[in-house]
């Protein structure tokens, strides 16, 4: 059973093409994550599965439904506001910057999808609300606003936020890239918690030790394209691609990537 | 330039020879400051010069003791309140549907809106106020086919024509606070709204305009004092505010400053009271941005 396809889709800003023909299958229950160096069209492809960008040509299906169009015998009926409202329910966002809603506390934020879009009485959201604000470990916090809250705090908000829509897939755009990095951890471990649950994951991200530990399969972009997908040992362990050798080279081998940054900042301290 | 290692100080004062101070405990030398001495001096002076000119001017005090608490002046008072919150309420409508407006998705309301500022930024509020008053000029008889038709004279009293005339007008100009209110909420606001199912209009009321209020407030507040003292103009058309009920007594006793004074007394009172206001809305829609920036 799938829960997202992409068939051939494409997007371009103007001249820029920033995906170029997209062809993904991603399964119920299943977590994939997306790797790629920055430019590469991950967030572009997930904000694309959640119709906050419309795809230019190709076609794009969550949960057996086209994104954006009605099928109308041979043609297609394009939705309007209300109805892509609608269909964007079933998929949850969680995004590199958080976005929580500065003017609600935490709690607040969590609830307002379900009483203003799901029809939730208030009280039972509210209830609702504390209860997701306890799974991702923040039960204390329920009343504060996003500006008392660090950045890791502000996000497993929205993870919580995300998840009391009950959507049928979540997309997680670059979560912890906009983190402190003794902060990081913490936002892994509640999606880690997450993707335990079963539900179906789809994540941009530079943690490759999160794709290797949680995800079913690892997707590898860039320049707008998928480059090599696979199972994480696989595309972390065994790349085929040259593209994705140089990638991992870069970014992967830890050691040697702190030595060789290490070498970077030691050359320009000298020759400033 | 030499290479320096970062753990060695750059210039050698050993830190033993530094004397030993806190700045919490030693006692501290006042400075004098005597140009502040002079401004005070300047200050009360002219206060003085000002006063006595007032005490002696041909004002007569007694007169406008009298009319500060007549009950003529409340009512003038009364109808200077009452044409800011009608005025201001019409304004603030139009406002909001135009703001909403310059941003929709549809190019016919983007361009109606548009228009709308344009004819009536464009045109002194005096003009409009007496174009609207004289409306049974143009068209004698308002109405609908099938509903019924009125004399237009009979439906635009004084009232009416100030009202529609200040509000119409004011709501072009506020329409723009609150497109600058709306464009200082992050777009991200938006897209997470967006994320989670809401519409473009639960959006606007639910996310974005509780957090564009912050920022709207301050120049709203400055309409709203502007309006309390621009209500004055409908005395032109008639409308028995403040201004025109001062008019109306002066022009039997003559006392015509001790009246605008009176006037003056009652629009500052006004006035303040709104500016406290303003503080306690800014205060409530601040919430959530305690970052110590100006609020």
């Amino acid at each position: 059973m799938t829960m997202i396809t992409a068939i051939d889709v494409c997007k371009s800003y103007g001249i820029l093409q920033v995906l170029k023909d997209i062809n993904l299958d991603v399964a119920r229950g299943e977590v994939v994550c997306i790797i790629g160096p920055s430019g590469s069209g991950k967030t572009t492809l997930l904000r694309c599965m959640n119709q906050l960008e419309k795809i230019n040509s190709g076609s794009l299906w969550v949960n057996g439904s086209l994104t954006g169009y009605r099928i109308i015998g041979e043609r297609l009926l394009p939705l309007d506001e209300h109805e892509i409202a609608r269909q964007r329910r079933s998929t949850g966002m969680v995004f590199q910057r958080f976005n929580l809603f500065s003017h609600l506390t935490a709690q607040q934020n969590v609830a307002l999808g379900p009483v203003e879009v799901l029809r939730q009485s208030p009280k039972v959201a509210a209830q609702n609300a504390l209860e997701l604000l306890e799974r991702v470990g923040l039960a204390h916090k329920a009343g504060a606003y996003p500006s008392e809250l660090s950045g890791g705090q502000q996000q497993r908000v929205a993870i919580a936020r995300a998840l009391a829509m009950k959507p049928d897939v979540l997309l997680f755009d670059e979560p912890t890239s906009a983190l402190d990095p003794e902060l990081v951890a913490e936002v892994l471990k509640v999606m880690k918690e997450v993707a335990q649950t079963g539900i179906t994951m789809i994540v941009a991200t530079h943690e490759l030790n999160f794709a290797r530990e949680v995800s079913h399969r690892v997707v590898f972009m860039a320049d707008g394209r998928i480059v090599e997908v696979g199972p994480p040992e696989q595309i972390l362990g065994d790349p085929r691609e040259p593209r994705l050798k140089r990638f991992l080279g870069a970014i992967g081998s830890k050691d040697a990537g702190a030595k060789h940054e290490a070498r970077a900042v030691l050359l320009s301290g000298s020759s400033a | 330039m030499a290479v320096e290692t970062l753990n060695e100080p750059r210039i050698g004062i050993p830190a033993a020879t530094l004397p030993r101070l806190n700045v919490a405990t030693a006692t501290k030398i006042r400075r004098l400051r005597p140009l502040r001495l002079i401004q005070v001096v300047l200050a009360v002076a002219f206060l003085a010069f000002i006063t006595n000119a007032f005490a002696r001017a041909a004002i007569d005090w007694s007169v406008v003791r009298e009319y500060l608490f007549a009950s003529t002046t409340f009512i003038g008072l009364g109808f200077t309140i009452l044409m800011t919150i009608v005025a201001m309420t019409l304004g603030l409508m139009v406002a909001v549907l135009l703001a909403v407006g310059f941003g929709s998705t549809n190019f016919v309301i983007r361009w109606m809106s548009k228009s709308y500022v344009w004819l009536f930024r464009g045109t002194p509020q005096l003009l409009q106020l007496l174009l609207w008053y004289n409306l049974a000029l143009v068209f004698p008889l308002v109405g609908m086919p099938g509903v019924g038709y009125r004399s237009t004279v009979e439906l635009i009293t004084p009232f009416v024509a100030a009202a529609i005339g200040l509000g119409l007008n004011s709501g072009a100009y506020m329409s723009e606070i609150i497109r600058a209110g709306l464009l200082s909420v992050d777009v991200g606001q938006y897209e997470a709204a967006k994320a989670i199912g809401m519409t473009r209009g639960k959006t606007l009321r639910k996310v974005i305009f509780p957090q564009a209020m912050r920022v709207i407030i301050p120049p709203l507040g400055n309409e709203f004092i502007g309006m309390t003292k621009n209500t004055s103009l409908a005395s032109v058309v008639g409308f028995g505010e403040l201004i025109f009920v001062m008019q109306s007594i002066y022009f039997y006793n003559f006392k015509v400053i001790e009246m605008l004074m009176v006037s003056a007394f009652w629009y500052l009172a006004l006035t303040s009271i709104l500016s406290v206001g303003q503080f306690y809305l800014e205060t409530r829609f601040g919430r959530g941005f305690k970052d110590g920036r100006q609020k």
